[in-house]
Parts: structure tokens; sequence; C-alpha cells
């Protein structure tokens, strides 16, 4: 039984892939888009689903073609373990919201065949890339969820659009680059790309890994928008289309940017004292900067994006945090702070991608998104506006929305770290949030309706839907945290207690 | 002077020019193309680490021996990364290439200092 269980593994990845083989052929046919808004919203309820039950099912391998090391073989695996679970959810989960978006939002546009071709494979990269137990397997998915990602930038075709796009393809490329030769590096020290067994190989205190590991995160880093690696994201998110830029914003930097960057420092590559203050450093400097730039932005959606390098900047500083105590050997709150990391890691999914998609709704209504033409937004859409200022809120860290309490998590566990400067600024910089957020509630929500908002009308209920669930969500995760905090979380705690070790063959139970 | 790391200087001197024109050059065109030499370049690096010392190449008939061929040939694990890679590289500058049509249609020129409306 287990057996076959196992066997879903491949199918999350080649689900979307399959429907995104497909879906071009329809792009030519009388009802094209009808027919690829129903095949993509079926695959997003399907992988909703294999989320679901992916969190009950143990740590299991997936050997691709049952070539393992154990049969002699060069293998590539298929890994679920705590953090492969909890990234699969919140992907699956931002990508239904998405696609329910879309469903409306995209009749606007031209050619929604090939909007939904693109959407699947940026999310086969995504599940791909979290669930990939190979280094090179990881890359390769990587470069596919990235390319998708820059042509559906440029979707709407318009001089905005087209330069950021280019923007963004540039530097994503340079990016990629960088890790393609850190795992030649890698590769080179260690003979594996199975990334257990490039633990269990690592040569030590070798001045060529520490190359490699400057090239991971120059590339991951920029995959993840921290501070020196930014420059794209503040043109690439507002110029996508609005449920892109959720998706973007959501789970694109996360699953590509983030998780990578912990997997690999945390499992792969083993963490040291230079790794972990080289993270704290990067988000720290992500955290300050993005909220700063955030607060004097005039485009609604340039603000969203600056701000989601800042709270990016958050989860990078919470697992930074968590290698120094790992290498410290203080592993309670090591724990702490990557509970925090990653709690606040699925909030700032949830209610960043609300927030995109709250933006998507205003601009589909009123036809602007700039903060000086909108006001009295709760006058015309009380829904939208709703979910907007719960949205607001959980950012800002307003108790008792989600947001509050996985900051709450960090700070307490960076102050319990002993850096009582960092701590400090954590809070000024949440502070800094709750400002930006204020301004962003007075000149949208509050007020007389403008003229652009004097003609709106509440959107479809399709999009009104997702916004809801999101914010259901937004409310939930902070109130019934206690509930599913062992579900989603609990198992995620083993990357913290040494390197990924390889699991025997599945038909002998295969847990660590 | 150690000379077996040489080639591994000279890849990453080609990765090196590469990066040189997509920072300093401001033509659209050039960029592209210094982000095919950047390819090149670190695809070639990643095809040194396979190198062998007087190595055959490996390709297995049914009359090698086995032996022998596991002592001499180089390593056919990077030629296959590389393989990967090209395509991606083939894929991303087609889609570069694209982009860069439209940026003429849209701004009217190829230089990067006149596409810059983006801003803050």
């Amino acid at each position: 039984m287990l057996e076959r269980l196992t066997n879903l593994l491949p199918i999350a990845v080649a689900i979307p892939l399959v429907a995104a083989f497909v879906l071009p052929l329809l792009q030519r046919r009388v009802n094209g888009p009808r027919t690829s808004r129903c095949l993509t919203l079926l695959v997003a309820t399907a992988l909703l689903l294999l989320a679901a039950l992916f969190i009950t099912l143990p740590d299991t391998t997936y050997w691709m073609g049952n070539w393992s090391p154990h049969s002699g073989a060069i293998g590539i695996s298929l890994v679920l373990d705590g953090l492969s679970r909890l990234m699969f959810f919140i992907v699956a989960l931002i990508t239904f919201a998405a696609t329910l978006f879309s469903l409306r939002y995209m009749t606007r546009y031209t050619a929604e065949p090939l909007y939904y071709c693109l959407f699947c494979l940026m999310v086969t990269g995504m599940t791909g890339v979290v669930l990939s137990g190979d280094l090179f397997n990881l890359y390769v998915f990587l470069e596919i969820a990235a390319i998708a990602s820059y042509a559906l930038v440029a979707f709407g075709t318009g001089r905005e659009e087209i330069e950021a796009a280019f923007k963004y393809l540039v530097l994503g490329t340079v990016g990629s680059a960088f890790i393609l030769l850190g795992i030649a590096i890698v590769y080179n020290q260690t003979g594996q790309l199975n990334m257990a067994l490039i633990a269990q190989s690592l040569p030590p205190n070798s001045s060529a890994v520490l190359i490699a590991a400057a090239f991971f995160l120059m590339g991951f880093g920029l995959k993840a928008a921290m501070v020196p690696f930014h420059a794209w994201l503040p043109d690439a998110h507002p110029s996508a289309p609005a449920p892109i830029s959720a998706m973007l914003s959501g789970v694109l930097i996360k699953a590509l940017g983030v998780y990578t960057l912990v997997r690999l420092f945390f499992d792969c590559l083993v963490m040291n004292r230079q790794f972990a203050y080289v993270l704290i450093v990067l988000g720290a400097a992500s955290m300050v900067i993005g909220v700063l730039l955030a607060l004097g932005q005039e485009d609604f959606k340039r603000l969203l994006a600056y701000s989601s390098i800042s709270q990016t900047g958050y989860v990078v500083l919470a697992a930074g945090i968590a290698g120094e105590m790992v290498v410290r050997a203080n592993m309670a709150v090591a724990a702490l702070a990557l509970l925090g990391g990653l709690f606040h890691l699925f909030n700032h999914a949830v209610f960043k991608s609300l927030l995109f998609l709250c933006s998507g709704a205003t601009e589909y209504s009123t036809g602007t998104r700039m903060l000086k033409s909108l006001g009295g937004l709760k006058q015309r859409m009380p829904l939208t506006s709703s979910c907007l200022r719960v949205a607001a809120l959980s950012i800002a860290g307003v108790p008792p929305f989600s947001g509050f309490w996985s900051k709450l998590l960090i700070i307490i566990a960076i102050i319990q770290a002993g850096h009582l400067w960092l701590g400090a600024m954590t809070v000024l910089v949440s502070f800094i949030t709750l400002l930006t957020f204020l301004k962003v509630q007075r000149h949208i929500l509050d007020g007389t309706p403008s003229p652009a908002v004097a003609q709106a009308r509440e959107v479809p209920w399709s999009m009104t839907t997702a916004m809801i669930l999101l914010t259901t969500i937004c409310i939930a995760a902070g109130l019934f945290f206690p509930y599913y905090k062992d579900a989603l979380f609990q198992n995620t705690q083993a990357i913290l207690s040494g390197p990924l070790q390889l699991t025997g063959p599945v038909a002998a139970g295969g847990s660590p | 002077m150690n000379y077996d790391l040489l080639p591994y200087l000279l890849a990453m001197t080609v990765v090196g020019v590469g990066l040189y024109a997509v920072v300093c050059k401001r033509n659209v065109i050039k960029l592209i193309v210094g982000i095919i030499i950047l390819d090149y370049g670190v695809n070639l690096f990643l095809l040194l680490t396979g190198y062998r010392h007087d190595g055959i190449a490996p390709i297995l008939t049914p009359q090698a021996d086995r032996q022998q061929f596991a002592d001499r040939a180089v390593d056919p694990v990077p030629q296959a990364l590389i393989l990967t890679s090209i395509v991606i590289g083939l894929g991303v500058v087609a889609l570069m290439t694209a982009m860069a049509i439209r940026i003429h249609e849209k701004y009217d020129t190829f230089d990067l200092s006149q596409i810059h409306q983006l801003k803050g």
C-alpha cells in the first residue's frame, strides 16, 4: 500500500505537466478558453487534494525508474519530507486560489489557453523543485518555473510589461548560470548529485565548497529577491497580471528561493557559522531596505512588491538564526526560529497573494492601481475591501490575524538567541510595515469615493470566492495554530538534526 | 607552476567575458550575445570537471573490456548535464530574442539607457 502511495510523488509533478502540453492545442479552437479554464481548475483541485493527502503520508523517497544507489545505479529521487510537505501544500493552496481568480480576470486578455499553459508549466516547475531530492533535477525544474514566469510577466505585452520581463529575464538567467557553476563545483568535489549523498561525501573544510556556496547564495538569493539581488522584483511583480503577481510573490520567490536556500544550507552543504551569518545579514538587509522603499511608493502593486522583499527577509533571517543556533548546539531556540520562519513563510504566501488578488480586483473594477486615484473603496466594493483590510492588518502584524503570531515567534527567537539589536530592528521594521499598510488602507479603503471608484461594482463571484478563501485562512491560521501545527510544521524540525539521510528502499518502510 | 587548473581558469575567463557583456553593454542584442557566451562558459566549466588524463570517450561497445572502460573513460555524467543545460539555454535565448523584438516595436530602439520607463 505504501508503495502505491509513493507512486503519487511523480504524479504530483506529472499532472500539471501533461495539462501544460495539452493546453496550447486549444488555442485555435472555438471553445478553447472555456476548456482551458476547466482543465486548469481540475489540475488545481487535483493538486490541492494531493497536497492534503501528502500531509498524512510518512516520509518517503521515490526513485525514478527504480534506479537507486541500492541497486548500484545513479538515480534521480523525489523526496517527501517535512519541508517538502509544507511547501507543496503552500504551492497547491495558492495555485488553487490564483486559478479561481484567473477564471474571470483573464477574460480581459487574449490568448487565454496559452496563459493557462504557462501557468501549468510554472506550477510544474515549483512542484518539481519542492519534491526533488536531486540537485540537478532541482535546477531543471527551477528553470522550467523561471522561464514560464518570464513569459507570464510579459503576458500583457505593453511597454512596461516587456521592459520588466526583459530585466527579470536577464537577471534570472545570470542567477541560474551561477547556480549551475555551483552545482559543477559541488559535483567535482563530491562526485554525487543526490542531496543526501552530497551531504555524506562532502570534503571537510574545503574552500571549493565555500565558493560553491557563495555561487548558490548569488543564484538562489536572486530567485528569492534578497537585497543585493532584488532589482528585478519591483518591476516584474506589478507588471504581471494580478493572479500571476499573487503566484510570483506568494509562492515562486519562496519555492525557488527561500526553500532552496534552506534545503541546501541545512541539508546538503552542512551548516556552519559563516553560512548562518551570511543568511542573517541578507535577511536583515532585505527586511529593512524593502520596507523603507515600500513606504514611499505611489503604485499599489509596486508597494506590495517591495514589502514582499521585506517579508521574505524575515523568513531568511529566521532561517539564519536557526542555523546559528544549530552551530551553537542550542536546539530549542533553533527549532523555535525555524518554526517562526516557516510559519511566516506560510502566512506571507497567504496574505501577500490575497493582497495582490485584491489589487487585481480593484484594478478590474476601477481601472487604476495608483494610490492617489483610489479612495473610499469600502463603500462601493464591500467584499474586496474587507478582504483587503484583513490582509493589510495581517501583514502589519496586528493580533489576532496570522501575521502577528509568526512575527512574534521570530522576534522571540531572535532575542532568545542573544541578538538584542537585531530583535529591536525587527520590531522597528514591523512598525514601519504597519505604517505602510495604514497608508494603503487610508488611500484605498477609507475616505470619499474618488471618480475612478465611484463607478466601480463588486467583482464576479469566482474572484470573490478566491479572496474569501484566502481571508478565511488568514484569520484561521492565526487562531487555530496549535491545532494544525503538528500536522504541517512538526516534521520540518527534522532538517535541523542533521543533513538529509539516504532513506532505504520503499518496501522496507523508508523513514530516516 | 601548477598547470592542472589552467583549463578551469580559462573557462572562468569565458564566463567573465560573458558577464562583462551583460553588465557593461548598452545594446540589447550585445547583452543577449553576452548571455550566450556566459552559458557557453558555464557549460565548458561543467564539462571540464569530467576530464580524466589520457581518457577515452565514454561509449561502451559490446566488445569493450568493462574494467578497462571503467579505468579510462572520462566521466559521462557532466556530458549529460550540459546537454540539459544547452537546451535550457536555447529556450532562454529564444525567449530573450523574442522579447528584444517586442522591445524594439514598443521603444523604437535597442539602447538600454532609453528603455527606462519603470523607475523608483
